[in-house]
């Protein structure tokens, strides 16, 4: 048991309780977290590309990624600096779209952003409806500073897993950490389990 | 990484709304500068909250010290800053961080610039600095909004005073800027971070930053790659970050060179 706190109370949840995974708290606000600047990222030259182990590189263009079928949804979003959003409301393409026409040759894939931000993940957390590569946010565009004009979304995980100003995918031979996952933090994320750390 | 008990050994008001606690940590595996812990507290009842604060000390230093802000609706801060007593056990984790880190082994110039208790993380790698000896240039501009919130003010000034006592002194300089009240006769700056500022305190990029092959290599990579030694960390809160990198990507400081650490809804 850990020990009480002497004299902290603390603030239950205003929210159902159940929706906040462990050690997280409920935030209203919507913070930024980025290890650098913010990249200029302009629609007129911004493509999305599936390469690596694959049988044919993809390469989307902003008219591409506008052309394919649109989801509209709500989702809670969780941060490993342990806040939690609950009903954020996005629109994007689903990534099972995205991998529709391609022929993946392995089960593990680097997430690449402008600004060189990379993240990992199994091709399994990646499909199925999970994830989806979002322009809108509350109905109005991305900002740039949440990773806007287009970012991952795969809100299952920890949100770092979730890229701004998302670039392509590139399928590897084996599990290559990306940028936080090199410097202490889980490989996978999953807030439910609270896999904050390589170790948890 | 496993919860440790740390037990406060003292604590020390820093400003009106800012208290650094002072903790024995038994089996501490020691740390870097900038990185951070993440404190755990319990209530009666079992209810746990949990926050990361950046660490205060420096490396070389004996105890662990946080130095923590109120947030004047937050859960976690009021409690931290105003309730904590000596005696008192907090559980604790880390140290954690990579990329907002500096030893002196990485050498410089270091450019740090700092939006109100974003200062602490800096401030560990000024003590570390000093507490190696070591003569890297260093700069620090920290933007408060009065002079009451500039934490470490005082130690800073001993710090770039050319003390004797202080070691590393002739090469750092630090300059306070007030967002919102002004002391009288103050002729420094008294106004938001700005590109005028930026440049009266910092001067231009590093020449090997500012064109060429290497500054567009590193425009593409958030690892430093290029020809400068340049490191800048950049820590407050959101749109005091988001000014102060955009004002030093535009300077031709190479992104992959500036390191940032955002707090606070945006």
């Amino acid at each position: 048991m850990p020990p009480i706190t002497r004299g902290f109370r603390g603030r239950r949840p205003d929210v159902d309780p159940s929706r906040i995974p462990p050690g997280q708290h409920h935030e209203r606000g919507f913070p930024v977290l980025t290890a650098g600047p913010t990249p200029p990222v302009d629609t007129a030259t911004w493509t999305f590309d599936v390469g690596g182990l694959v049988g044919a590189e993809q390469v989307f263009t902003w008219e591409d990624l506008m052309a394919l079928p649109q989801e509209t949804f709500t989702v809670d979003i969780h941060c490993v600096t342990t806040w939690t959003k609950l009903d954020t409301g996005w629109t994007g393409v689903s990534v099972d779209e995205l991998l529709k026409d391609v022929d993946p040759r392995s089960e593990w894939v680097t997430i690449r952003a402008y600004g060189g931000y990379t993240t990992n993940l199994p091709l399994a957390d990646l499909t199925g409806g999970k994830a989806w590569v979002v322009h809108t946010f509350d109905g109005e565009p991305l900002e740039a500073r949440h990773g806007g004009p287009a970012r991952l979304l795969v809100p299952h995980l920890y949100f770092w897993k979730s890229a701004k100003w998302v670039r392509g995918f590139t399928f590897t031979p084996n599990e290559q950490p990306g940028f936080w996952e090199q410097n202490g933090y889980h490989r996978r994320g999953d807030p439910w389990r609270e896999q904050r750390y390589w170790s948890d | 990484m496993d919860w440790r008990i740390g037990t406060v050994r003292e604590t020390s008001r820093e400003t009106p709304r800012s208290t650094t606690i002072v903790l024995d940590v038994p089996g501490w595996p020691g740390h870097r500068a900038g990185q951070h812990v993440d404190v755990r507290l319990t209530a009666e009842d079992g209810y746990q909250a949990q926050r990361s604060y950046s660490i205060a000390s420096a490396p070389e230093d004996a105890a662990l010290r946080i130095t923590v802000d109120r947030l004047d609706d937050g859960e976690v801060s009021p409690f931290l800053v105003d309730d904590v007593l000596p005696g008192d056990e907090l559980e604790l984790r880390g140290p954690i961080g990579g990329p907002f880190t500096w030893s002196v082994d990485d050498g410089g110039p270091l450019l740090l610039l700092a939006g109100g208790s974003g200062v602490v993380p800096l401030m560990a790698m000024l003590r570390h600095r000093a507490a190696q000896g070591s003569d890297v240039p260093a700069r620090l501009l920290h933007s408060v909004r009065a002079p009451r919130e500039a934490l470490f003010h005082r130690e800073l000034l001993a710090l770039s005073g050319g003390d004797p006592a202080a070691p590393g002194s002739a090469s750092l300089q630090v300059a306070w800027t007030y967002t919102r009240m002004v002391p009288p006769e103050w002729t420094g700056f008294a106004r938001r971070l700005d590109g005028p500022m930026l440049d009266a305190f910092a001067g231009p990029a590093p020449a090997a930053d500012a064109t060429g092959p290497a500054a567009a290599m590193a425009a593409d990579g958030l690892s430093a790659g290029n020809g400068s030694t340049e490191r800048i960390f950049v820590c407050g809160p959101s749109p005091f970050v988001e000014t102060a990198a955009s004002l030093l990507v535009a300077r031709g400081h190479a992104p992959g060179r500036i390191h940032t650490e955002r707090f606070g809804p945006s």
